[in-house]
């Protein structure tokens, strides 16, 4: 049982995030934003965030070409559901494969150089990876049209076992095929696992191998200690978990389009590790929520919500004001976005978990630490 | 042969907007050791200094005349541009040359501009890691960006050529070749010969003042530099302004070519990274001459005969070199040797 | 961490329980409302919303904020505010401005960024948050194709917008997706002659066509009319949407032998191309003693105003004019320019022209019933919209109406003045079998809501 053993606090915290998870529909419903669309989302950008921060948090190596690996993870897995089966599972599994072999590949030769330089490496793949899947690889991804399911998809495996049904199918679990809320369900199953499996990583010897690479790789290769093949695991394992997002992306909307492989996608999960707390367990969650709350609802705000908040002030006050402040919110959320992610670089580099431990600390209270490597990102140099 | 020189003058035009803006980009890396991500975003708000002048001067005095009505049924309206009340055909003329104009406005606007960023924010990230300054500055970028959307709307403002330099310049005539055997559109070509212009005065103003000659030695040695009692950082600081105005100008010069929006800016930037890790990190002729070099490459690799036999490369080529550039001369092609090498 | 065992085990139960209780449970909870209505997001108040997704930034954004005007204005004059606008002129006469079915028509809007992926999710936001009944919108065809096998999926009506590919009433035709809009088929049997009478039969012409689903037919289609003139054709040349700058594209063209090129662009990217076009001095050309020419397919008032001086003498066609000389067209633009302060363009005209069928359609079937409203709208005979007599097939609910083709004007009397009509072609001239094109309705039920 030690594979599934963890320590007594990682069980209390793994106990509260599943709580939290499985009851988004209930604590999102007064916030707005309790529909499946959107809690599938939450659920499936903290994967893709917790894997980025696998690499990010861990070993200091900032990578901008995440994204390629979450758009591969969505077209195998569109293909998987086009050849073989509408059944998630063997969806998951190709796209895991497929972009953990795209990201042992990738990382092989990025992982070669670091610091800025591995940060352009890993742009320029995922550059290529995204104009290839917009030209020449249009036959495997169908461009900027995007790559969908059609009725005439071969589906050998399904066919094999019923009749067509009618019209376009969704995705499948053992036969019971789902969408909407279930799909919430599946994707929140997938990403508990997803978290309990960073808790063992973090605790592992592995982990700690990993933070001492990012606090002096100097020091580690004058001991003689290869660390590539750590950074390299690292970077494959954040890989496939990009690929497992990008998969439960097309199980609960089988659709993929290149533009989720372009580099300002990579931008975002750096956008959300970054402020919810680099090096944390937790942190990338709260950051990917956050944004995704941000673009979802705050993003929806418009002017008469703004006009109503300042009715307050008199009229000659309020107007400027509102003209202002409409300006941060709805359309302007990413002003508002780009400001509060200045600000927590500068300010507060270990994100809201650090000021969330700030806090607690202020309150008189040692300040547990969330995770050990929770501070500041570290150059990889 | 006139296939190739066309696509050789289209590599040319593409190249001076690559190198103006890794120049800026390693102007900053060479003196104040920044990676910064913003500044696709200077090279945005030069070309917008453009859009603002034009608005200027094109505002108008709008008559509605509720007796008339349009063809399409609302009250006629009579808009008449102020420049043309005020200095009458003189108006007419500043409205045609905006975009030249407009460089007039930038200078000042982007060296404060630069210096505010530098002031403001960059200066405490001198001491932090890289992948830190990557992050402040990739945020600067989306503030500014977002500010300019707030304000210019998100959809592209197209800024005309002067008529005078509207059309095609026969290129070919002054070659010796046939007439119309090879044509150029008048604008790249200025576009051309203005990126030269600023990088010659960039390596004259390094190369010839004594404020370029103290920068440079900043650049080598900035501790000995201090030591001397020179004061350093305030030559750093008007460097990076200096970034700031030749990106800017680069982005005032190529609105006609392309109509600006405001995330213009972050298109630029992989692609003017790029082009500095091809050059070298931190090395001056080394940008420039990538940037040329990856424009005519890009030019080349998009014609059909190169097509046919690597399909796709026109999409790839600059990222391919550069990694190829990376993985093999990590310093690039003229960069110092051990420079960010590890 | 031995000694920890008992207290993992415990954990791993407690989540798995958690797991299971979830998974079996709350789906019964949360969606017993959604399985108790009759159909997906059936209107239960006195309001009912339609929720319209448009490209506000991005490559078709212009079309987007024109789209956007009109649907506004469909709505005000669905709810009985304004003129009417083509409701009186409306062959059907089932509009009163009481709403819909007695229910006040409200509404959601969205941008989908010119993107599929971004548009699927705004409209799945909208089915899933929104509840809206009904999908209308996109500029874009790959956008278009993908909001309507959502729809298809959620068992929504889906008016789409403009949309000019063969693709969204042929290989990806969906039984829950209407297309008022003409394609590109019917562009090139309405403009193959007019360019064979301007240009001639011995052409050589260049293609470069915007990279999805649109160019590529619209690529096939003008190759397929030129061709039958006896044109030559080079291998076209892809592009990427929103690539702005088009030089390294357009510097090979002069030295090609092509004497037309055809820009297979729209939006912004057809402005961008014959804007660098003209800059590489194109139309000033001789190339095989013939005159250079620039032709642009799909043209629309919005392109030619941002072409400005480079759209004058260049053939395409369009949906609709705001010049058309009948009731309804001049009814429109009175309507909307009242409004705004513009002429509509044809993307206004096609959007207002598909929510009044929709709204027309919940009316003659007596409910919002999707499967009632789809037969409604499948093989409807209508006038009056500004296009003449018009035809929804039902074999794949594409329009059949008069094609326009049209002209750059040379010499513009106002601002809005920029296109001139040289040719109809009439709808029986463009009608086709659509076994050519392939595809599969699908079922007039679905599975998920």
């Amino acid at each position: 049982m030690t594979l599934f053993a963890l320590s007594r606090r990682d069980l209390a915290v793994f106990a509260v995030f599943a709580v939290v998870v499985l009851a988004m529909p209930f604590w999102l419903q007064p916030l707005g934003a309790a529909y499946p669309a959107l809690m599938q989302k939450f659920v499936i950008s903290a994967i893709f965030a917790i894997g980025f921060n696998i690499l990010f948090g861990l070993t200091g190596y900032l990578s901008f070409g995440h994204a390629a690996f979450l758009g591969v993870g969505s077209y195998t897995a569109v293909w998987s559901f086009k050849l073989l089966t509408m059944d998630a599972i063997p969806a998951i599994f190709f796209a895991v494969l497929v972009s953990g072999l795209f990201a042992l590949v990738i990382g092989y030769l990025s992982l070669r150089r670091s610091g800025i330089y591995f940060s352009i490496l890993t742009l320029a793949f995922a550059q290529m990876c995204y104009n290839l899947a917009y030209s020449v690889l249009t036959p495997i991804t169908n461009g900027e049209t995007s790559l969908q399911l059609t009725l005439s998809d071969p589906r050998l495996i399904d066919t094999a076992l019923a009749p067509r049904p009618a019209g376009l199918p969704s995705a499948s679990l053992f036969g019971h095929s789902f969408s909407g809320l279930e799909g919430f369900y599946f994707c929140a199953v997938v990403l508990l696992i997803a978290f309990f499996v960073t808790q063992k990583i973090f605790a592992s010897p592995f982990g700690m191998m990993l933070r001492a690479i990012k606090s002096n790789q100097t020091r580690m290769t004058y001991t003689g200690f290869n660390t590539r093949p750590y950074t390299l695991t690292a970077f494959v394992i954040s890989g496939m978990f990009a690929g497992l997002a990008g998969a439960l992306f097309a199980i609960t909307d089988p659709l993929a389009g290149t533009e989720r492989m372009q580099w300002t996608a990579s931008g975002e999960v750096v956008l959300m590790t970054i402020l919810g707390g680099v090096g944390t367990l937790i942190g990338p969650v709260i950051g990917a929520w956050f944004i995704e709350y941000f673009e979802n609802i705050f993003s929806a705000f418009n002017e008469s919500v703004v006009h109503a908040f300042f009715s307050f002030l008199p009229a000659e006050i309020a107007d400027p004001v509102a003209l202002v402040a409409s300006k941060f919110v709805g359309e302007g959320w990413q002003l508002t976005l780009g400001l509060l992610f200045v600000l927590v670089v500068v300010f507060l580099p270990g994100g809201i978990m650090e000021g969330v431990r700030r806090i607690g600390s202020l309150f008189g209270r040692r300040g547990t630490p969330v995770s050990p490597g929770a501070a500041r990102a570290q150059p990889a140099e | 042969m006139d296939a190739i020189l066309a696509q050789l003058l289209n590599g040319l035009d593409k190249g001076g907007a690559y190198a103006l803006i890794a120049l800026g980009l390693t102007l900053v890396f060479g003196t104040l050791g920044v990676v910064n991500f913003a500044h696709g975003a200077l090279f945005m708000l030069g070309a917008f200094c453009a859009v603002t002048l034009r608005q200027l001067i094109t505002l108008e005095t709008v008559v509605i005349d509720p007796e008339q009505l349009s063809a399409w049924g609302s009250p006629l309206e009579i808009r008449t541009p102020l420049a043309q009340t005020w200095f009458g055909d003189f108006g007419a003329v500043l409205v045609d040359y905006s975009v030249p104009l407009s460089i007039v406005l930038a200078i000042p606007t982007m060296l404060l501009i630069g210096i505010a960023m530098e002031r403001g924010i960059i200066k405490h990230f001198y001491k932090r890691p890289h992948a830190e300054q990557i992050l402040v500055t990739f945020g600067l970028a989306i503030v500014l960006q977002e500010v300019v959307k707030a304000i210019f709307g998100p959809n592209p403002i197209s800024q005309p050529i002067p008529s005078a330099v509207r059309g095609a310049f026969d290129v070919g005539a002054m070659l010796g070749l046939a007439p119309g055997a090879l044509t150029y559109p008048m604008w790249r070509l200025i576009y051309f010969l203005f990126s030269l212009g600023i990088i010659g005065a960039v390596f004259a103003f390094l190369r010839f003042t004594t404020f370029g000659m103290v920068v440079r030695a900043g650049m080598a040695d900035r501790e000995t530099v201090g030591l001397l009692g020179i004061n350093i950082d305030r030559r750093f600081t008007i460097m990076f302004g200096i970034a700031a105005v030749v990106a800017g100008l680069a982005g005032v010069m190529y609105t006609p070519l392309l109509p600006p929006n405001y995330h213009q800016g972050m298109d630029f930037l992989v692609l003017s990274f790029v082009v500095v890790v091809v050059g070298g990190m931190g090395s001056l002729p080394g940008a420039v001459a990538a940037g040329f070099l990856l424009g005519i490459l890009q030019s080349f690799a998009s014609m059909s005969e190169v097509k046919q036999i690597i399909p796709g490369i026109d999409q790839i080529i600059i990222y391919l070199i550069a990694v190829v550039i990376l993985l093999v001369r990590p310093r690039g092609l003229m960069g110092r040797r051990g420079m960010m090498e590890s | 961490m031995t000694n920890l065992k008992g207290f993992s085990r415990r954990g791993v139960l407690k989540g798995g329980l958690a797991g299971i209780l979830a998974t079996g449970v709350s789906p019964l909870i949360f969606s017993k409302g959604a399985y108790a209505q009759e159909f997906c997001n059936a209107p239960t108040g006195d309001t009912v919303t339609l929720g319209f997704v448009m490209p506000l930034t991005g490559a078709y954004a212009d079309e987007g904020a024109d789209q956007q005007r009109a649907f506004l204005l469909a709505v005000e004059h669905l709810n009985g505010e304004g003129d009417g606008g083509m409701i009186p002129t409306f062959s059907s006469k089932t509009l009163t401005g009481g709403g819909i079915l007695g229910k006040k028509v409200v509404y959601v809007t969205g941008d989908d960024q010119t993107k599929p992926d971004a548009g699927r999710d705004t409209a799945r936001r909208m089915i899933e948050r929104d509840g809206a009944v009904m999908i209308s919108g996109a500029s874009s065809s790959g956008v278009a194709i993908a909001e309507q096998a959502l729809c298809q999926e959620k068992g929504i009506i889906y008016m789409a917008g403009l949309t000019h590919s063969n693709d969204t009433t042929g290989k990806d035709k969906k039984r829950f997706g209407f297309r008022h809009f003409f394609n590109a088929y019917q562009s090139g049997i309405a403009l193959g002659p007019i360019l064979g009478d301007a240009y001639g039969k011995d052409r050589v012409a260049y293609h470069l066509t915007a990279d999805y689903t649109w160019g590529w037919t619209q690529e096939e289609s003008m190759i397929a009319a030129t061709e039958a003139l006896g044109w030559k054709t080079l291998p076209p040349v892809r592009t990427p949407v929103n690539a702005g700058d088009f030089s390294q594209y357009l510097t090979p063209v002069l030295n090609s032998g092509a004497d037309v090129l055809v820009l297979n662009h729209y939006g912004f990217d057809g402005v961008n191309s014959i804007t660098q076009a003209m800059q590489f001095g194109m139309r000033d050309k001789q190339v095989n003693g013939k005159d250079f020419q620039i032709v642009l397919p799909l043209v629309s008032d919005l392109m030619a105003k941002g072409a400005g001086e480079a759209i004058r003498g260049v053939y395409g066609t369009a949906n609709w004019d705001w010049q058309l000389g009948d009731e309804a067209s001049k009814a429109f633009t009175k309507s909307f320019g009242a409004k705004y302060g513009q002429p509509p363009s044809q993307i206004a005209q096609t959007s207002y022209a598909q929510v009044l069928l929709y709204a027309d359609a919940c009316e003659r079937a007596g409910t919002f019933l999707p499967s009632a409203v789809i037969k409604a709208l499948e093989d409807y005979e209508f006038d009056g919209l500004g296009n003449g007599p018009t035809t929804y097939r039902g074999s794949d609910h594409q329009c059949f109406k008069e094609v326009y083709a049209v002209k750059g004007k040379d010499a513009p009397a106002n601002p809005f003045d920029l296109l001139e009509v040289v040719a109809t072609a009439s709808k029986e001239s463009v009608t086709y079998d659509p076994a050519i094109f392939g595809g599969e309705l699908g079922p007039d039920t679905a599975a998920a809501c």
